[in-house]
């Protein structure tokens, strides 16, 4: 039994932000949860899937995360409650089905509990979700700490019914992977019968067909859904977890939600201004409930306003408060806009203290000067930075590797189009910088299917595109079915490392166990890219000498798109963790160092962390604790003196 | 709850160090104690890419009344205990002041641009010098030698955790992590963890 269910209702856990919206999730007696893997939001899929049999649940890791919302839609429509989760720019993939999905209405209770990344702690761009409430008018809620995360999970089921509607939740990374205490309520049963009613009149909401709208017909439906919006800002009045601490009648108005929340309240505490400074919590960020906001913006004239990303609420507030400035008068507003708050970024407490010393001349110094900058000074002068780099044996070091040396002998300044995974280090040195172009899942192979057909103006770069297995399957398929179409030359890598590895190994479509441990079919990707008429070629990417005359046949024939897909699991996968098939060493004998001619290939451009250059001895060495035992780098050395040895037993 | 007071409230530790040291279970199995000991506790922690070898660190806040920040603010931290030496000094940059408490292990994890010969990692002896002139209160510990002693060099984690408690600041011992570790290592796998968390706790002057 997971901790996660467990029924006792008078404890109290230790719970990450994401395991918080899990437990809310089945105490409200959630039914299906689909999604896509995306830091910060992996672990809820990861933790509904370890309770689903108990909790009688349905769980998938979609192929992308506008399936998974369809997926979750359907339980919806046939009266269950269902979740789909993401991470932000997951939502801009899912938005085409959110629209009309708000138009059309849910049944069951629904909630997409999107996770920002402030900061792009994990990511390659910092979006920002919540936009998405407001483009496509559903509710937005945002917990404030990890108590919230789970009762307003579980509220937002019973809001999603109440108007008929999918609700969003959004959280971040600093509350869906930090920790924090959180009390159990009660768990429900789990006897749920799932049925689609649909012979009732067009645009029923208990049992007509659900039609996002008939073309035309847009004041059938648009009107509506506005009317649930405005229904929502009036139970926002009431809600108990919109909160205000603070005086009566403060010097300063902080209005804040998610972490900042936390934040807001540490800088107050540090600086003893919780008597001079009042906060507003806002769960309810879209629609705000504008009485609530009236009563709070008329306790003072200075309004601070604290959050990550974009000025979502700073605009809205905004907005009530020039509609209701008769009223309650003209505010001096501080926030983003202001630059008051930093407008990219993540926040921190010591964000908010800035912004609260400034505004308030309220002096505040951490620690003393001379401290700080003799610290700093160590800090710049005794700490080599540890960048990213490719775990030792990764596969996609050998792949990067082939490809570098493959566009150095082509001579025709090919390059590589990037995408979404760990490979997105194929921008950096540990990937040689062969990557140019990088943006969304499965654009490399959509930009790289457009330079192919630039020949005719003159052109004659080979443009090869990467992308993983579970990327291939999420959104490089339709690239890849439009290069073939309009016979772009392209040389489309499919690095299948057997997983989703970058967020921690979750199934897809091509390997043959799902999340809930079960045999399913396993799509082939060689087998799909023939049919889709690509020329197609395999190869495992440690044996160099192979991909690399593979390499230079396909980048060489010209006549339409072509795929190569490099087969070796993940090092950190289950199957490859803790096998060496090599032990691997240097004969000192033959390693000529700084000598040799070859730059140090292995340490200063190959840049295994598994090969340590010995400065005193200058010759390179295996460190025995990091390598994993690929063999690759056997295959690099001119002079041949990364010597491997075959393991017994692989 | 427990009757002990904290020194501090909140009272603020960093576990720092490398992707794949265990930091996050080491954080992770203190923060439980400390919760079964009824206090609030609030951990921040670095995920994603950094697992791979980057540096990664955990805060914790421990307090009698509420959760804080995720964040430690500053140059607030009270505790760092660091499993790779560098990474003691990158966190006491942004986070150390000369009251805090630092406890080091002693083995070294060559970043890549050592690696290359590109940039150079400091002699053990200068970070020894530099790190105790201006945190007066730094401990030095042979974490994964000890490990390695043991028969795992992963469980220099442990050890360092159980010196974190040796401190002792929390009203936490073996009992208690053995109680915690059983839900998260197998069951073979108890007893040499728990001799890792004694080892420790040993290793801090009472």
């Amino acid at each position: 039994m997971s901790y996660l269910t467990d029924t006792r209702t008078d404890i109290t856990r230790l719970l990450m932000g994401n395991e918080a919206i899990v437990r809310g999730a089945l105490e409200a007696g959630i039914s299906v949860a689909a999604g896509y893997p995306g830091t910060p939001s992996s672990e809820i899929i990861d933790a509904f899937s370890k309770v689903a049999r108990e909790r009688n649940m349905y769980v998938e890791w979609s192929t992308n995360e506008k399936v998974a919302m369809e997926v979750a839609a359907a339980a919806s429509f046939a009266g269950l409650r269902t979740m789909c989760v993401m991470k932000q720019n997951g939502v801009n993939v899912a938005s085409d089905f959110l629209l009309h999905l708000a138009s059309s209405g849910t049944r069951g209770g629904m909630v997409l509990a999107a996770c920002d990344d402030p900061g792009a702690l994990s990511s390659v761009n910092e979006g920002e979700s919540r936009i998405f409430a407001r483009l496509v008018e559903i509710p937005l809620l945002e917990p404030g700490d990890f108590q919230d995360a789970k009762d307003v999970t579980k509220w937002a089921f019973e809001l999603s019914e109440e108007i008929r509607n999918i609700v969003m939740i959004r959280s971040v990374t600093r509350l869906s992977h930090a920790s924090g205490n959180v009390r159990f309520g009660p768990l429900p049963g789990t006897d749920r019968r799932a049925s689609f009613k649909y012979h009732g009149p067009l645009y029923d909401p208990e049992c007509g067909p659900i039609i996002a709208m008939v073309v035309g017909a847009a004041k059938l439906q648009h009107g509506p859904l506005q009317e649930k919006v405005k229904k929502a800002a009036r139970l926002f009045e009431s809600c108990p977890f919109n909160t205000y601490t603070g005086p009566e009648k403060p010097e300063l108005l902080i209005i804040t939600s998610s972490a900042c929340n936390l934040y807001s309240r540490e800088a107050l505490a540090i600086l003893g201004l919780e008597h001079r400074v009042g906060i507003l919590k806002l769960v309810t960020t879209w629609p705000l409930p504008p009485e609530l906001i009236k009563r709070n913006l008329s306790r003072t004239g200075r309004i601070l306003i604290v959050e990550e990303v974009l000025p979502v609420l700073e605009e809205q507030v905004k907005i009530l408060a020039a509609e209701m400035a008769e009223e309650i008068g003209a505010k001096k507003f501080y926030g983003k806009n202001s630059g008051t708050i930093p407008s990219i970024g993540e926040m921190n407490p010591d964000f908010v203290l800035a912004a609260l010393s400034s505004i308030l001349g309220v002096p505040y110094t951490s620690v003393s000067p001379p401290f700080a900058e003799k610290a700093g000074e160590l800090a710049r002068t005794m700490t080599p930075g540890r960048g990213l780099t490719f775990c030792p044996g990764c596969p996609h070091r050998a792949t990067f590797w082939c490809i570098k040396n493959v566009l150095e002998l082509d001579g025709r300044e090919g390059f590589v189009c990037g995408d979404i995974g760990c490979y997105v280090m194929g921008t950096l040195p540990s990937g040689f910088s062969t990557v140019k172009t990088l943006h969304a899942m499965g654009s490399g192979t959509g930009i790289a299917s457009g330079f192919g057909k630039l020949k005719p103006f003159g052109m004659t770069q080979p443009v090869i595109s990467v992308c993983g297995d579970s990327t291939f399957f999420h959104a490089a398929m339709p690239a890849l079915v439009n290069a073939v179409h309009q016979k772009s030359p392209l040389t489309m890598v499919i690095l299948d490392n057997s997983g989703t590895a970058m967020t921690g190994f979750q199934p897809h479509p091509g390997t043959p166990e799902n999340v809930l441990g079960e045999q399913v079919p396993a799509l082939d990707i060689e087998a799909l890219c023939r049919a889709m008429g690509a020329r197609v070629e395999v190869q495992d990417p440690f044996d160099l000498e192979g991909t690399r005359a593979t390499f230079h046949r396909l980048i060489e024939y010209e006549e339409g798109a072509k795929v190569l897909i490099l087969k070796q699991a993940c090092a950190l996968s289950p199957e490859r963790r803790g096998r060496k098939n090599f032990e691997m060493s240097v004969d000192e004998a033959i390693c000529l160092g700084e000598q040799c001619g070859c730059n140090r290939l292995c340490t200063r451009i190959f840049g295994c962390p598994g090969i340590v250059w010995d400065k005193e001895a200058g010759v390179a060495r295996i460190d025995e604790m990091i390598c994993v035992g690929c063999g690759v780098c056997a295959d690099i050395c001119p002079s041949g003196a990364l010597i491997k040895k075959e393991v017994a037993g692989t | 709850m427990s009757d002990k007071r904290l020194p501090h409230d909140p009272y603020n530790v960093i576990i720092t160090g490398v992707g794949g040291q265990g930091n996050v279970l080491a954080s992770r199995v203190l923060g439980s104690m400390l919760v079964d000991k009824g206090f609030f506790v609030t951990i921040g922690e670095t995920f994603g890419p950094s697992q791979r070898g980057g540096s990664v660190m955990s805060h914790l806040r421990i307090s009698k009344t509420s959760v804080w920040s995720p964040q430690i603010p500053g140059f607030r931290a009270h505790i760092i205990a660091s499993l790779e030496p560098i990474e003691a000094i990158r966190v006491l940059a942004l986070y150390g002041n000369p009251e805090a408490t630092i406890l080091c292990n002693t083995r070294p994890i060559y970043p890549v641009p050592v690696i290359r010969g590109e940039e150079e990692y400091p002699s053990m002896e200068t970070i020894r010098k530099e790190l105790r002139s201006l945190v007066p209160d730094t401990l030095f510990i042979d974490a994964t030698e000890e490990a390695q002693k043991l028969g795992s060099p992963i469980l220099a984690n442990i050890i360092m955790l159980g010196a974190v408690c040796g401190t002792g600041v929390f009203p936490v011992d073996r009992h208690d992590f053995r109680h915690t570790i059983s839900e998260r290592v197998k069951k073979d796998q108890v007893d040499i963890n728990v001799s890792a968390f004694d080892i420790g706790t040993g290793l801090v002057p009472a």
